[in-house]
Formats: structure tokens, C-alpha cells, sequence
């Protein structure tokens, strides 16, 4: 296999690349507000920069003033040492022309030798452009990122349909990108006070020079939006539901616990719940206190989504299914036949400890 | 208008399986499919051009076996595939694949006529990265538009284009000029069934090939795995969890083991427990 | 609608459709295919051997490339109780000849392989496109097909009927009865995987050499069925059918008795350390000879399991599909040089054809033992295997009783079970049904 040959690959990298330096978090934050995944990402650079023995810095862009020195100050108190910020009122709305030429030109600067990113649809737009235009591999969705023996950045994520997991590196190019989901990695402790050096810079591109404009931007309606990320527990359902008719079974459930629900990608395919709903490691990232699993085989695209779970809970037919090995309390039982009679327990306890209470 | 579409194609990743015993990746026999995604930004081209006249090109890099895939596409009712295929892609990232495509995608342009829209999918089922639109949208120079939900107006003449686009927590109406690149967001249109016509005239058509000289390849450095900055290190299965799970058995009724798991659940995470009783008890 | 009108219109891309397409393509025909799965063969399950001799007449070289698993070198016949089975093995180094008889192979792989050579041949196949009707002129003639997609009209001189066992085109337009659950058999199988060397050393194997195992008795659970055992390469092919009307009977379910079955103490270990990593079910013909429908008519003909073209004895299927696949494209290449139109009174050719060839006399004369089944299922299926697995035993135990006893006790257990009238009248039936 080439790829074999390819991983004994040695590090070369050339001298120019040698002066690159310090661990970067592009933050992401539109209209003010910061992503709570560039803090995961601040943690994990923590540990990256610690390794490495270099500084960890955070990236914020944007228009105002005020809002960019609160999303600075977090990012001291997770963890960085310095923040360059970037402001300009081209910078109001994401753009990729503008923020691509904000970004690219502070590396070229300042020569980080590692650069994360969040892979939310800005993130993603962002590094793509960015990495291209830097010319350097960039490594998307990782589960996990380390410090390997050498000083270089290891990246690790699922791959071939998430049967197996593969480690990337970039060895010879600089800065090394990788991406990672929201709720992959864990939210840091906040350090209150912590402070460090901020490093204001110029943008150096102007409205003129940037052809896409942002005629409106319209928020999204909160009502019946999954809020799946941040939920404590979730009840999720999978083939073994067999219908789309069951999948009413696991909302019941959800509705009894006061919980979010979602599926798995087959069942998003198959149309019986949007994808907004989709849990894995192409859909949301969750970290619940419980999550209840019915009828879902376990396959490694679904356990990377939901790994930071507090306990699992696996309900399938099949013993050996692969979630099994990583939920933590299991039944093998049929999921259309268990769930309404687990309806019915956490209602009758719930109502007794209500009456009682 | 010519409208050039990027397809991917490649096992359907839901069907792999890793051998049991040798633990390598089992392909034999597992069909190759259209990613997925790009079927929406290759129904949305078709609509384009529905309406505005003109053609649809469908591009795609791969083995030879990808010519499948293409006059798959031609069946949908695209008007013409190109194949880009040579053993120096082999091994390509993201940047290689991007490097490779842009260059097919000029000679296109070339050949077949200016493209001010190129379609990608949103991401591919394999490889999840998204990157390889960005990464042509910077090499050819063309405006970025990923995640698009809706095209809302295009003015031709005046070679401008107002879209939708999903950002976090709502949705931007950008207006920008054209060339553009798109990448359509899932599930914002369904591919069409071509007519017996189409399907015919599909399956008789001449894919155009290319190999990396006819795109107008010179530099081969820039290609496959020499091309490409990142490396696989190693592929490797999960570790199991060294904690077993606590499988409970049904021994009686499914009542009776219902209610043995709630208890369970609320003996290791008796968090759980009271966060459920404030919600029941409405606070 | 496509303008182009065509020699032949071949309605599915399983094996006999391949076969008849190929053949009318390789002697100048205009052949479109209509296949309604996503690829050829995704609708098509099989155990599967391929029949060498069926095959060479269509494709003489078919060994150069064909994905080909191991050639089969052992037969084994087991006649199974739970604990025991009684077995007849042949096996012989002649079959390690140049051009072997019989492979093993994976039909998703192989359909593959015999649709890119009917391609290769000219023939133009469609996919994802199901043929709903046919159409026909004033007269009732047949002259083309209407599919599922826009504007999907096809018209050609001929009509092949390649459908598989349950074919709706002909079903719905009135020239086949409705499949019955007597007349077909519902299989399901897995393939599991085990290293080459494994399977070697389990089956005593070496080079590409593969074993056949066709097993019955109590495994069926006194239905009428069979089970399978076959080597690939790099797994094992195993599976086991009934009569759809026998588990409507007894409510059991094939996946059931897949269970069983791979639990059986003479199966398990030969499977010990696989991976089941497939399954699939399908349908097989099983009525023989008596439940052949009409074949042709005016502007069409049936080949394959649509025909019901199954030797549910010697379980051969896929040689029969593609026989009657290859004798129909040749009989309508030589009615097309002749110049005369396909009509029924023309196309009695085939019919002739076909009873000249092994396909009619060997379903001819086997027609009675889907009847003979059907009425012993209880002896063929139940008493039978354990008086004769229970009579090796007494005769392979070494226990001190001397032989003559020995004997004596099993003529005893035979016609107390089924008394002398019964085994009597069971041999002459058999003989009269084999004949």
C-alpha cells in the first residue's frame, strides 16, 4: 500500500519553515458573539502549546471594538497568551474574501506553526481558502490532536466510513491546519483574570477590493430547533426502529425526560428526521449527562458523536453490535418494544416523586 | 450558459467493512456511488439551465472505473463528462485534488466555453473535509459561496448573483459577482429522474477522458501524493473501551426490565435522577 | 421515448438476460436491456456455482477474466439429523482439469464482470428503469415495452422476458399466472469469512480447489427445502431455502432455520472464527416442469426463472438461465435471417429448441417430484435421515452386539418406521418420479 511507504516519511522541512512558531486558534465570532467551540479549541491548543513549549495565541476578527475585547479577554482566561485582533468594519459580516486576507496575512506574519479552526460552516469556508491559498495540508473534522515525538502535529480522525481511524500529518509545510467539530473536544476551565498581550493589526484589504456583499442576514426562528449540542440528555434512535412510524417511540421517550431527541445518518438519508437532528460525526457532536441509543448498531461515525457522553445507554437486538463497546450500560432487547414500556417508567416515577414532592 | 458541476465518486462509504480477521478495508464488491451531495448541486445546475438555456458539464477525478459514475450523471441529464484520470493523481489530498480540478476546469472552459458558475456538493462521504470547493474557488479566482440553500436571482447580463447561504444561527443573502463557485447545502432540492430519452442517450454517450497533459498539466509535482502536504501516518481500529458495558438481559416482562434500567441509569448518574424530578416538578 | 427501434428488447440483466442479449448481440442484433436494480446483479442472490458448460457456449474464454472463486474439485451430499449427518463425498483430481466444470463465485462480482462483456458486445443497458407494460399493436402483437421513466416507450420486433422468478411484466399482462407460494422456495444465505489458508486446511484444500456441500433432512424441520455450503476464496458461502407454502404452514422463518443450521456440530466448526459480514434472501423457482408457464407468443418469449427453469433435484438454476437465455437469442438471430417476423407460430422454435436440449428433458423428467415432495415431506424430510443416520450409528458403534444383531435391528427400525407397504411404496414412487 503507497500509504505505507508514505507514513515512514521523514520530517523535512524546510528551513524557511523552521522559524514557525506558537500554536493559533482562528476564533470564530459573528455579531459579537464568540463560538463556544473556539474556547474547546483553546483548551485543546493549551495542551499543544505546553508540548511544544510555545505560546498559544487566539485570532479575533471583526467590527467592533468592545465585542472584540470581551471575546480577547476569554480567550486569556482559556488559556491564551497573546491575541492578535483584527478590526475593521469590512469585517462586520463573514466574508471569505475578507477574513481569508485577514487570516493568511497575519500567518505570513507571524508564522504559527499549528492553526485550528472550528469545522462550523464558517470555519470550514475559512480553512479551506486559507489553507489553499497558504498552500498547506489541512486536516478536517479531527477527533483528536497531539504532539507526536518529533514536535509535529498529529492529527486523528475517522476514516473509510468511519470503520477504522486514521492519523494525518503534515510534516513538511507550515502552518499545520486541522479542524475540529463543536463539543469534541471539552469545554476548558475558565481562569478568571488571566490576561495577556493583545496585538492589534491592520486589515489589509478595503470594501472596495471585496466583490461579495452582505445584503441581509436573517436569524433563525428558535422554535422547534434541535438544540442537541447542549442538551443533558438525549434519546436518539437508529435502524432498528425499522420505520418511520416508530421513530415517534423515541420522541415520547425524549418528551417524558424533558430531553432532545435525534437519529442516526441512515436515518437522515432516509428521511425520517432532518439532518439538524443527525447525530455523529457528520451531524451534531454531543456531550450529554445521559444519552439513550435505541436501535443504533454503533458504527465509529456515531461514537465519535457521542463518546463525551456522561453514560450511554445501548438498547439493540444484536449482542454483538459495535456499540456495545463503548456505551456503558446496554439491554439487548427490541427498541420498539422497550422504549414506550421506558416511557412508561420514567412517567410513573416521575408523577409518584411529583405527587410525593 | 455553461455551468460545470464537480462529482465525486467513491465506495458507498455505509457498505465498507474492514475484514474481520486481516483488518484491511474489504472494497471488492462494494458498489461505487455518486457522492451523495453532489446530486444536489448537479439537480440545481440542471435547473440553471432548465431555465436560462445553454449546457451542464460534469467533472469528475478518479480510476477509469469513475466513468460510471459520470454517465450516471448523463442519465440525470447532463450534457457532457469529463473524466480526469491519470496514475500521477494517485494519492492525492485535498490541495492536489483542488490543484488537478482547477486545472481540468480551465481546459473546460476552454474547450467547451466559459463557466461563470462551478458547482461542488457541500462535502464528500469519504473524505468529510469540504475542502477541495474552497480550495478551487481560490486557485481559479472565482467569488466563494459555500453552504447555499437557495439561489435567489441571477442576472446574466449583468453577471451578478444573489444567493442564500446557512450561517450560524440564521441565513445570509450574499450578492456577488460572477464567475462563481458554489457548493450546494443537502437537501435543497431533489435530483431529477431522467426520461428514457435521457437515460439512452446516456448510455451510448462518449465520456470525454483526460489524463494530466490533456487537462494541461505541466507541473506533476503539484499532483498526487507528491502534491500533497499531508500524509497518512497510520489507519488503525478504535480501541474498545476498557470498561466492559453492563448488558442487563430481559427475565421477565419488558416492563420489569424497563424499569430495571431506569433504576440502573439512575444509580450511576443520579444527576440525572434530580435534574429529572426538577423538570417534572416544572421548575 | 427512444426513436431507434431495436431488434430485441431484454427485460432484466440477471443471467439469462445477459446470456440472451449477448448471444443476439455477437450474431448482429440491435439489443436494448432494461435492468430495474441500480447495476446489473443487485437483485440477483445466488449460493453460487457457475456452470462452466452453460457458460462456454456463450463466452468460450470466459476463464481469461471472469472473477472466478475456486473450482470445485468435492461434492459432498449430507443427509442431516441434529446431531448427525450421513454423507456421500466424490471427489476427484479430475476435476483439477485445464477447463474445470465448476466454480464457485460471488454473484455481485460476477454480474458485474457478464454485464460489462454484454456491453462490450454493443448491447445498450439502462438501469434504475423498470419495464411496467408492454405494449401492444391492434392485432395483440407485442411490439415494445413501457417503463417507469418519463416518456419511457421502447419499441422492437421482440420482447425477452428475462425477469427473474417474480416478474411482474408478465405476470401483469396475463401471460404467466401469478407466482404461488407451492411453486417457489424462499433461501437465505451469509457469507462468512475466514483466510484462504483456513479454508484450505478446514476442507483439505489445496491451489484454488473448492468444496460443494448440498445438505437436507431435519435441518428443514420436515419442510420441503435444502441447505448449502460452498467455499470462495476468502469465505463461505452458506444458505438454506423452503417452499414459501410450507413456512406459511408452519410460521417458522428462514433466518430461523439459517440459525440452526449454522449451529448444526456438523457445521459449526467449518465455519468456526468467520465474520458473517452478508445476507441476503431471495426466491427460487421450484415447480419443475409442471409449473412452466406458456414461453412465447406473438412478439415475446420467457427465459431464466421467469420461465421457471430451475432442476430443483440437481439444484441447477444459473446454467439453465443461461441456456435458455442463449437458445432464445439464438432462435431469434435465426428467425431475423430467415426474415420472419417473431409470431408465435414462428417462435414454436424455441419451444423445439428447448426440448431438444438437456434443459426440457431433464425438468421432463423430474416433473413429478415437486408432487413426490410435497406428499412424503414428513419421511423425505424427517424419517428418513434419522433411520438412516440412526442406522450408521448402530452399524459404525462398536458395543460388543454382534453384526447380524446389528442388522437385524436396523431392517426392525426401518419397517417399524415406515413398514414394509410404505417403504415400498416409497422406492417405486421415487423411482417412478426419478425416471
Amino acid at each position: 500500500m503507497s500509504e505505507s511507504s508514505r507514513a515512514s516519511t521523514k520530517q523535512e522541512l524546510p528551513e524557511h519553515f523552521k522559524a514557525y512558531k506558537h500554536v493559533w486558534v482562528a476564533v470564530e465570532m459573528e455579531h459579537g458573539e464568540v463560538h463556544p467551540v473556539s474556547f474547546e479549541l483553546l483548551g485543546e491548543g493549551r495542551k499543544l502549546a505546553d508540548k511544544r513549549g510555545v505560546e498559544l495565541a487566539g485570532v479575533v476578527m471583526g467590527d467592533d471594538d468592545a465585542s472584540i475585547a470581551a471575546a480577547a479577554a476569554a480567550c486569556f482566561e482559556y488559556g491564551a497568551d497573546a491575541v492578535y485582533t483584527v478590526t475593521d468594519a469590512v469585517l462586520t459580516h463573514y466574508r471569505n474574501e475578507s477574513y481569508t486576507r485577514a487570516l493568511t496575512d497575519l500567518v505570513n506574519t507571524y508564522k504559527p506553526e499549528i492553526l485550528l479552526l472550528g469545522a462550523t460552516n464558517l470555519g470550514r469556508d475559512l480553512a479551506g481558502s486559507v489553507a489553499t491559498t497558504l498552500k498547506t495540508g489541512l486536516t478536517a473534522d479531527c477527533t483528536e490532536l497531539a504532539i507526536d515525538e518529533e514536535g509535529s502535529l498529529a492529527a486523528t480522525r475517522p476514516t473509510f466510513g468511519g470503520s477504522l481511524l486514521c492519523t494525518i500529518m503534515t510534516l513538511n509545510f507550515r502552518p499545520q491546519m486541522a479542524t475540529v467539530r463543536p463539543r469534541v473536544l471539552a469545554m476548558p476551565a475558565r481562569t478568571p483574570g488571566r490576561s495577556g498581550s493583545i496585538l492589534p493589526c491592520a486589515l489589509g484589504i478595503a470594501e472596495e477590493d471585496i466583490v461579495t456583499k452582505v445584503l441581509d442576514f436573517i436569524a433563525d426562528r428558535d422554535s422547534n430547533k434541535a438544540q442537541l449540542a447542549y442538551a443533558d440528555i438525549v434519546v436518539a434512535g437508529g435502524l432498528g426502529l425499522r420505520s418511520a412510524e416508530n421513530f415517534q417511540l423515541v420522541k415520547n421517550l425524549a418528551e417524558v425526560l424533558g430531553a432532545e431527541y435525534g437519529g442516526s445518518r441512515p436515518l437522515v438519508q432516509k428521511g425520517w428526521i432532518t439532518s439538524d437532528r443527525q447525530i455523529g460525526q457528520t451531524g451534531k457532536t454531543i456531550r450529554p449527562k445521559l444519552y439513550i441509543a435505541a436501535g443504533i448498531s454503533g458504527a465509529i461515525q456515531h461514537r465519535v458523536g457521542v463518546e463525551g457522553a456522561d453514560l450511554i445507554v445501548a438498547i439493540n437486538t444484536d449482542p454483538n453490535a459495535q456499540i456495545f463497546q463503548f456505551a456503558q450500560l446496554g439491554i439487548v432487547a427490541d427498541a420498539v418494544e422497550l422504549l414506550p414500556k421506558l416511557t412508561e417508567a420514567f412517567a410513573s416515577h416521575l408523577s409518584v416523586n411529583r405527587l410525593a414532592g | 450558459m455553461h455551468i460545470a458541476v464537480c462529482m465525486k465518486q467513491g465506495p458507498d462509504s455505509a457498505q465498507i467493512r474492514v475484514h474481520p480477521v486481516t483488518n484491511t478495508i474489504m472494497r471488492q464488491g462494494v458498489p461505487t456511488i455518486i457522492n451523495p451531495y453532489d446530486l444536489f448541486a448537479l439537480e440545481e445546475a440542471l435547473r440553471l439551465r432548465d431555465k436560462f438555456g445553454g449546457t451542464v458539464t460534469v467533472l469528475t477525478m478518479g480510476p477509469p472505473m469513475a466513468e460510471d459514475s459520470l454517465r450516471k450523471t448523463l442519465t440525470f441529464g447532463a450534457d457532457r463528462a469529463v473524466l480526469l484520470t491519470d496514475r500521477f493523481f494517485a494519492g492525492s489530498d485535498t490541495l492536489a485534488t483542488s490543484f488537478a480540478l482547477s486545472a481540468a476546469l480551465e481546459k473546460i472552459a476552454t474547450e467547451f466555453g466559459e463557466t461563470p458558475i462551478v458547482f461542488t456538493g457541500k462535502q464528500t462521504i469519504d473524505g468529510d473535509t469540504a475542502q477541495v470547493g474552497p480550495g478551487i474557488a481560490k486557485r481559479l479566482n472565482l467569488n466563494q459561496l459555500t453552504y447555499v440553500s437557495r439561489i435567489v436571482e441571477l442576472d446574466l447580463p449583468a453577471g451578478q448573483i444573489t444567493v442564500e447561504r446557512r450561517a450560524e444561527g440564521g441565513v445570509q443573502l450574499l450578492s456577488t459577482k460572477m464567475p462563481v463557485l458554489i457548493t450546494m447545502l443537502e437537501g435543497t432540492n431533489e435530483i431529477r429522474r431522467g426520461s428514457l430519452a435521457d437515460a439512452y442517450r446516456a448510455a451510448s454517450a462518449k465520456i470525454v477522458t483526460w489524463n494530466a497533459a490533456d487537462a494541461g498539466i505541466a507541473d506533476l509535482t503539484k499532483c498526487g501524493l507528491r502534491g500533497s502536504p499531508t500524509i497518512v501516518k497510520k489507519v488503525f481500529a478504535p480501541q474498545a473501551r476498557a470498561e466492559k458495558a453492563k448488558i442487563l438481559s430481559i427475565e421477565g416482562s419488558y416492563g420489569e426490565a424497563a424499569t430495571a434500567l431506569m433504576q440502573e441509569i439512575f444509580t450511576r448518574q443520579p444527576a440525572v435522577e434530580a435534574d429529572l424530578m426538577r423538570f417534572a416538578s416544572g421548575s | 421515448m427512444i426513436e431507434q427501434k431495436f431488434d430485441a428488447i431484454v427485460v432484466g440483466a440477471g443471467a439469462s438476460g445477459n446470456a440472451a442479449a449477448l448471444t443476439m448481440a455477437k450474431l448482429g442484433l440491435k439489443v436494448l436491456q432494461l435492468e430495474r436494480g441500480e447495476y446489473p446483479g443487485s437483485k440477483n442472490v445466488q449460493g453460487a456455482i457457475l456452470y462452466a458448460d452453460a457458460l462456454e457456449k456463450i463466452i468460450p474464454d470466459f476463464r481469461d477474466d471472469a472473477p472466478l472463486e475456486r473450482h470445485v474439485i468435492e461434492q459432498r451430499m449430507w443427509t442431516m439429523t441434529e446431531s448427525s449427518h450421513v454423507g456421500m463425498h466424490y471427489r476427484s483430481d479430475d476435476f483439477n482439469e485445464e477447463r474445470p466444470n465448476r466454480y464457485t463465485i460471488v454473484r455481485a462480482q460476477f454480474d458485474k464482470w457478464f454485464s460489462r462483456k454484454v456491453r462490450d458486445a454493443g448491447v445498450t443497458l439502462l438501469c434504475e428503469t423498470t419495464v411496467t407494460e408492454l405494449i401492444r399493436d391492434a392485432r395483440g402483437r407485442v411490439i415494445g415495452v413501457r417503463t417507469d421513466r418519463a416518456d419511457g416507450i421502447a419499441f422492437a420486433d421482440v420482447v425477452l422476458l428475462a425477469e427473474g422468478v417474480n416478474g411482474l411484466v408478465g405476470q401483469r399482462s396475463g401471460l404467466r399466472p401469478v407466482v404461488t407460494p407451492e411453486s417457489v422456495a424462499l433461501a437465505v444465505k451469509e457469507m462468512h469469512f475466514l483466510p484462504r489458508e483456513v479454508i484450505d486446511e478446514r476442507f483439505n484444500l489445496q491451489g484454488n480447489e473448492g468444496v460443494v456441500i448440498e445438505a437436507m433432512g431435519t435441518i428443514t424441520n420436515g419442510m420441503t427445502g435444502t441447505a448449502f455450503l460452498y467455499t470462495n476464496g476468502e469465505s463461505i458461502s452458506v444458505g438454506i431455502g423452503c417452499i414459501v407454502a410450507d413456512f406459511e404452514g408452519t410460521g417458522q422463518t428462514p433466518y430461523g432455520l439459517l440459525e440452526s443450521f449454522k449451529n448444526h456440530p456438523s457445521i459449526k466448526p467449518l465455519l468456526a472464527g468467520s465474520e458473517c459480514k452478508e445476507y441476503a434472501a431471495h426466491l427460487i423457482p421450484e415447480g419443475g416442469y409442471k409449473a412452466i408457464p406458456q414461453l412465447y407468443g406473438d412478439g415475446w418469449l420467457v427465459v431464466g426463472d421467469a420461465g421457471q427453469f430451475v432442476n430443483a433435484v440437481h439444484r441447477e438454476g444459473s446454467n439453465l438461465a443461461m441456456t435458455t437465455g442463449r437458445i432464445a437469442g439464438e432462435t431469434i438471430a435465426w428467425l431475423k435471417t430467415r426474415r420472419d417476423p417473431a409470431t408465435a407460430a414462428n417462435l414454436t422454435e424455441y419451444q423445439r429448441r428447448l426440448e431438444a436440449s438437456f434443459v426440457m428433458k431433464d425438468l421432463k423428467k423430474y416433473k413429478n417430484i415437486p408432487d413426490f415432495l410435497h406428499k412424503r415431506a414428513g419421511q423425505v424430510f424427517g424419517l428418513y435421515p434419522r433411520l438412516i443416520t440412526a442406522a450408521a450409528q448402530t452399524w459404525f458403534r462398536v458395543d460388543g452386539k454382534d453384526k447380524r444383531a446389528k442388522e437385524a435391528e436396523i431392517f426392525k427400525s426401518f419397517r417399524a418406521g415406515r413398514s414394509l407397504f410404505g417403504l415400498l411404496g416409497d422406492a417405486f414412487k421415487l423411482a417412478r418420479a426419478w425416471r
